[in-house]
């Protein structure tokens, strides 16, 4: 294998709604990940990204952000319609093939110009779910209501959760939705879609990110201490919600499997996890015990920029190796929704 | 390309139709990913992975359908991708799972084309989902008139690919458009779409689905009909500047470039035996012949003249009939992919070229910005 590390990392403030375009939001986070990486943009041999074009509400909506990262000369260039995690996986890839040392990913989400509440449910099954009008808070409720049900968690722990994410946030100049939370207090709330209050939800919002990838003995020289990649995978569920679990994550489980979680313990987790509930899902399939410190960031209660918040938590993670010393840390990314498909990395100090 | 290049073992394809309402998406893709099993020999529980690839998501209506289309797909606990690269998508995906496998985690990738069209208005989708699209034909017929004008080319070349094209298409059986009686007559008197674009030279809108196994080299090696991967590339560039040379992009020149150097090809038009070239108007032959140095400057047209790129000529365009006759758009460039595939296995049937043993596919998309490609071969170290 080729050892791969993040060299460089760049992200917008989450908003709720930016006036400015996606190719103006993917200048400003590839110019900051390129230069922290200390590299000249033309030593990039591929260079992936991810957005979804149903946010957009635009056709071919990546093309035009090919003008950010400068495609003159003509690049070597995918897109994938996902989020940027699954961007990074495959730029992952094409560098074990060994003959390019420079990825750069970066990923892009304007969640502000459509409704939400419209553009989601045609993420599902067009024949057998979308006519139904589930929108993505009834099914998360529907997963919450099965969890409570199994015993696994109560709406006291949901709370906890968004409450412990938030005062997280706090930290985090990137966040959205940040402060000092009473569990109680949040308890009183009402609800939006029963067991689910609002603070149970996501933050709607806008943002971008980058990150340089980088292989071998080039990640060493690049910078002080990369967050070496030692594993990396990726895992979709069954669609069907009716035909799964949905108080359990076996993708996660089997892509942490496959990132290699099991070699050793984490010191820092950070999950996407859009829905308070979710974390605890999250955290079960990982197998996550006390001591982890899981989301100092504050994770996607604080700020959910879709097609964004999964590499955010790469960054979030690569954050913890190459400023704060960490040793192993994980980043887990999620897409589709009822957390259908899950994506697992493990970071590393310490090359392989 | 470093390593010993992965091989294609499995393809599928679907008939390709104006409305496949005998089936719904999930019924489609299915179509093409049995199809390519059967044709490797092997069931859903041998795929170590997916990368399925498709154009917007709003030609359908569903966003990130592969979600859904994972259970038929077999995909449930495995990795599944999710390409959109624009009009090269279809190519790009193929390339795609091949670096999958060449990266060393996979040994059998399933990849799925598809675009059901019908469900939408790709006219409208190609205009960016907003009124008044002039669509495809409009951006690219300035370009062709541009090429028409540096090339001194005389106005039947156009016509003589559509006829070409469609006839080649009468050959293959999945083809949608069969218009055994076409002729040049037919084309010139066709209604004018886009100066100097006739509706006879234009390619339709299809729903259809293909599918390829991608495996590695030693897993590869077991199948009797391989058609190895020698080197794929992809490049894009900007789609608008001043300068930019519309009618041959630096992009699709670099593409090519990267593409035989990786393969080991130093001439192209002797060494490669038949091409798969994304053609959605018929002067995209030539204009293509030229901007991947398949011809040189000023000659494309006179390759397409003299009759060469025909079947049986010295250098076969499109034996399948190419995006002409079938235009799913997200799966027209894996169809290249993978007639290019057919042809070096010897199993083309009645579009056959004989002795193919080398091949290319190719694709490309938006302003003509985005390309993908690849070199097929019967043998894995051909030069």
């Amino acid at each position: 294998m080729v050892d791969v590390a993040v060299v460089g990392y760049g992200q917008m403030p989450s908003v709720r709604s930016t006036e400015i375009t996606e190719t103006q939001m993917v200048l400003e986070v590839t110019h900051q990940a390129v230069a922290m990486a200390g590299i000249d943009r033309h030593d990039i041999g591929f260079t992936v990204s991810g957005s979804c074009d149903y946010l957009a509400g635009q056709t071919f909506a990546f093309v035009q952000t090919i003008e950010a990262i400068g495609a003159w000369p003509p690049i070597s260039e995918s897109h994938v319609e996902m989020d940027g995690a699954w961007a990074m996986y495959e730029g992952f890839t094409r560098l074990q093939e060994g003959d390019i040392d420079l990825v750069l990913v970066y990923c892009h989400g304007r969640s502000s110009p459509g409704q939400p509440e419209q553009v989601y449910p045609l993420q599902l099954d067009p024949y057998h779910l979308a006519p139904l009008g589930l929108d993505p808070w009834s099914l998360a409720a529907l997963q919450a209501r099965a969890l409570l049900d199994s015993g696994t968690a109560t709406e006291r722990d949901f709370a906890e959760i968004v409450a412990r994410n938030r005062a997280n946030a706090a930290g985090n100049e990137y966040a959205q939705v940040s402060g000092k939370f009473d569990v109680d207090a949040l308890l009183a709330e009402p609800y939006v879609r029963e067991p689910l209050r609002r603070h149970d939800l996501p933050p709607i919002s806008d943002g971008a990110a980058a990150v340089v990838l980088a292989a071998g003995d080039k990640a060493a020289s690049l910078v002080e201490r990369p967050a070496w990649i030692s594993g990396i995978d990726h895992r979709i569920d069954i669609h069907q919600p009716g035909m799964r679990d949905l108080t359990v994550s076996p993708s996660t489980a089997l892509a942490a499997e496959g990132a290699g979680l099991g070699a050793g313990p984490v010191e820092v987790a950070e999950v996407t996890a859009p829905f308070s509930p979710q974390e605890v899902i999250v955290r079960n399939a990982l197998g996550l015990d006390d001591s982890v410190v899981v989301n100092p960031s504050g994770g996607a209660l604080a700020a959910n920029p879709v097609m964004v918040t999964g590499l955010v938590r790469v960054i979030e993670a690569a954050r913890q190796v190459t400023e704060q010393g960490r040793d192993r840390v994980l980043a887990h990314a999620t897409g589709g929704q009822a957390l259908q498909q899950n994506l697992v990395c493990i970071l590393e100090g310490s090359r392989a | 390309m470093t390593g010993q290049p992965p091989g294609v073992i499995g393809i599928g394809q679907t008939k390709y139709s104006k409305a496949r309402t005998d089936v719904s998406i999930p019924g489609l893709v299915r179509e093409a990913a049995i199809r390519a099993l059967d044709d490797a020999g092997l069931d859903w529980g041998d795929i170590d992975a997916l990368v399925m690839g498709k154009a917007p998501d709003i030609f359908e209506g569903v966003m990130q359908p592969e979600l859904f289309l994972a259970d038929a797909l077999g995909a449930n606990g495995k990795p599944m991708l999710r390409v959109h690269t624009a009009g090269s998508v279809g190519c790009s995906t193929a390339n795609v799972a091949t670096d999958a496998v060449k990266g060393g985690r996979f040994k059998r990738v399933l990849a799925v084309a598809w675009e059901k069209q019908a469900e939408g208005n790709a006219q409208w989708g190609l205009g960016g989902g907003k009124s008044g699209s002039m669509g495809a034909g409009g951006i690219f017929a300035p370009w062709v008139r541009a090429y028409i004008s540096r090339s001194g080319a005389p106005e039947h070349i156009g016509w003589k690919v559509a006829v070409k094209d469609r006839l080649n298409a009468v050959k293959n059986p999945y083809a949608h458009l069969k218009l055994p009686d076409i002729t040049i007559e037919k084309v010139r008197d066709s209604m004018m779409l886009w100066d100097p674009i006739h509706f006879l030279e234009s390619c339709p809108s299809s729903d259809g689905a293909c599918a390829i196994v991608v495996a590695d080299h030693e897993t590869a090696k077991t199948h009797s009909s391989a058609a190895w991967v020698l080197a794929t590339a992809m490049r894009s560039e900007l789609g608008q500047f001043p300068g930019r040379d519309t009618v041959r992009p630096q992009a699709g020149v670099d593409c090519s470039a990267a593409l035989y150097k990786d393969a080991g090809i130093t001439n192209p038009r002797e060494q490669i035996d038949v091409a798969e070239l994304y053609v959605p108007f018929s002067w995209y032959e030539p204009m293509w012949l030229e901007g991947h140095d398949l011809a040189d400057l000023g000659e494309g047209w006179k390759l397409t003249d003299s009759g060469a790129t025909e079947i049986t000529g010295s250098f076969p365009v499109n034996p399948s009939g190419g995006v002409l006759s079938s235009n799913p758009i997200g799966a027209s460039g894996m169809i290249r992919f993978a007639e290019a595939a057919l042809q070096v296995q010897g199993k083309a049937g009645e579009h056959q070229v004989e002795g193919a043993e080398v091949a290319i596919g190719h694709a490309y998309g938006a302003m003509a910005q985005y390309f993908a490609m690849a070199v097929l071969s019967s043998s894995p170290s051909p030069f």
